[in-house]
């Protein structure tokens, strides 16, 4: 297999609905693993997900996941699951007969569908309720059998659109999990999540969006380090951390800082990450303040997002 | 160079996945009869098919059936053939049974379901038409059936001569090949409206229009009507008087198989530029 067909590419692409933009000059090449969209309403997540599995056309550009593209459909959706947004499903079905009527439609054997369905079933835990018909289900439920229609064939690559909406905590955790899972047996799993802090967990990868712009991408911790402009803080657990911080003040890329909670530690943030952990590897080697643990404490999604495209959902 | 050509062009064909398509299509086709076919939106479906059997059913009932008035019931089986069904009943049936396969799914936001299946659009497209023409033809054909034989039924043995040593079976397969191209015809072009148009009723208006102004048309132009290639297959030709010359159409003599075939070319050329459509077909469920 080679580099490029273990990979989502986009080159280049666009997408202008009329006039409006959808998306603009996005280049992306996303290996295996969680990658996680991140942007406000409307920057272009959805029809980042649509155009990687041909719901659109890309106005210019040129959009492969794993080496196929969705005109090739016979090959393309055994790869592909995608769960979409959409909440809506063909009418006075049990949730087990919209599974085999889409697991027929890859060609299988009744029995091998019938089968996949129950695993499905099994896997998002929807139990007893897929013998019901989808009307009558709560919004978590659809977003169950929804989940389980995209995972029902084993995919290759699963693009989820908001997978945690409607779930309660549990489900979430369960759905997380089952992500988590997925990615460990090697699959893409390509997220849009408002939901930041729990998808950030099991993220291997970031993709920042606002207004169809991609502003930042790739690993979590290597975006955050990228973004030299905004100081970084760090979580530092110490006996004394009052005098830790009079130390570093010492120096001037200490901009801020505040005790923990508990009193066991102290959040410092630095404007030069680099000569920050060089004077702690002073102070440290001194043998006056016994440091226990040391952290980054925002190089995780939610505050990149907030740094770089901000609360209001507007790019700083 | 031209046969290695067509040698290269064989085997792309031959290596086509030919039968899983065929499979797809199948299980396509079993979902689309079940949701066309089975739910209560379909009651107008049923109604336009049925109506003319209730009405021949009464008459049957409480009418007498002298053996002479045979021949003038034989005429009106003719004319409810060719006013009502092909003009009125297949057109509007088959308008609200194809333009449901693409756009009904679209405004029930669950077209993606299928284009997000590992099928091929065209074969998606075919399937459903293939779909709306079964439930078509199960429904205006069995109503075709009965009404026949509400006909003849009253008159007992001088019908059943008619029917059985007669010209009887064979009207019967005339109108039924009728109603079978009707649907096909229709279907097509409401289908192709569809996917082009947001609500294809207003078109499918302007197609009742021209269908009934194609007779003052041009040769050429009376080719692109369903209805004036059916008429030629008629087995009696009834005269409009009246309203009723409005649904008549009057068109240049032609050989019956030649109407047939000209009928299906245009419904092939129509399903064609349907595959090219759907190929570029997006989902934006917002802007239904």
């Amino acid at each position: 297999m080679t580099a490029m067909n273990d990979r989502i590419v986009f080159e280049n692409v666009s997408k202008f609905y009329g006039e409006v933009l959808g998306v603009n000059r996005v280049s992306l090449n996303i290996p295996p693993g969680v990658t996680t969209l991140v942007g406000p309403n409307g920057s272009g997540k959805t029809t980042l997900m649509n155009l990687m599995t041909g719901l659109v056309q890309p106005s210019s550009g040129h959009v492969s996941v794993l080496g196929l593209t969705p005109a090739d459909a016979d090959r393309f959706f055994r790869q592909v699951g995608y769960c979409t947004q959409f909440d809506s499903f063909p009418r006075r079905l049990t949730g087990r007969e919209f599974l085999l009527d889409s697991l027929l439609l890859h060609g299988m054997s009744e029995g091998d569908a019938f089968r996949l369905a129950e695993e499905a079933i099994e896997r998002v835990r929807l139990g007893d309720a897929g013998w019901r018909r989808i009307e009558s289900y709560s919004k978590g439920m659809r977003q169950k059998i929804r989940l389980a229609q995209a995972i029902a064939h084993h995919p290759r690559v699963l693009v989820l659109d908001e997978p945690l909406n409607g779930l309660d905590p549990m489900a979430r955790a369960e759905s997380l999990a089952l992500f988590q899972e997925l990615s460990g047996l090697g699959m893409h799993l390509v997220i849009s999540s408002h939901i930041l802090d729990e998808v950030d967990r099991i993220s291997d990868q970031v993709v920042l969006i606002t207004g169809g712009y991609i502003v930042a991408e790739g690993d979590i911790h290597q975006v955050r380090r990228e973004v030299r402009d905004k100081p970084m803080q760090v979580l530092i657990r110490c006996d004394q951390p009052e005098l830790l911080a009079s130390r570093m003040f010492t120096s001037n890329h200490c901009v801020e800082a505040r005790l923990h909670a508990d009193g066991k530690g102290v959040f410092l943030r630095t404007a030069d990450i680099d000569e920050f952990y060089r004077l702690l590897n002073q102070i440290a080697v001194e043998g006056l303040i016994a440091i226990d643990a040391v952290a980054p404490a925002d190089d995780d999604t939610l505050a990149i997002y907030q740094y770089l495209i901000g609360s209001d959902g507007s790019a700083s | 160079m031209m046969t290695e050509r067509m040698a290269a062009f064989s085997k792309s064909v031959l290596g086509q996945p030919w039968g899983l398509w065929w499979l797809q299509a199948r299980r396509l086709v079993r979902i689309e009869l079940r949701r066309n076919l089975f739910s209560w939106k379909a009651w107008w479906i049923y109604f336009l098919a049925f109506a003319p059997t209730a009405i021949l059913l009464i008459h049957m009932l409480f009418e007498t059936h002298p053996a002479f008035a045979l021949g003038s019931d034989t005429n009106i089986l003719a004319g409810i053939v060719q006013f009502y069904y092909i003009r009125l009943g297949v057109f509007f049936g088959c308008l609200s049974i194809f333009s449901r396969l693409i756009r009904g799914e679209m405004i029930e936001r669950s077209l993606h379901f299928y284009l997000l299946a590992p099928v091929r659009r065209e074969v998606l497209l075919l399937a459903k038409f293939a779909a709306g023409s079964i439930s078509a033809l199960l429904l205006f054909g069995s109503a075709m059936i009965a009404d026949f034989a509400l006909v003849y039924t009253g008159f007992g043995a001088a019908g059943q001569e008619y029917v059985f040593n007669g010209p009887g079976l064979s009207q019967l397969g005339a109108y039924l090949a009728i109603v079978a191209l009707a649907c096909l015809g229709y279907g097509a072009v409401f289908l192709l409206l569809s996917m082009i148009l947001r609500n294809p009723t207003p078109a499918a208006m302007i197609v009742l229009g021209w269908e009934a102004l194609n007779p003052v048309m041009p040769s050429l132009l009376q080719k692109l009507s369903v209805a004036s290639y059916l008429r030629h297959l008629m087995p009696i030709t009834v005269p409009g008087d009246g309203i009723f010359s409005l649904l008549t159409i009057q068109t240049e003599p032609v050989a019956a198989w030649e109407a047939a075939m000209g009928l299906l070319a245009l419904i092939a050329v129509v399903l064609a530029y349907s595959c090219f459509r759907i190929r570029r077909l997006e989902i934006r469920y917002t802007t239904e």
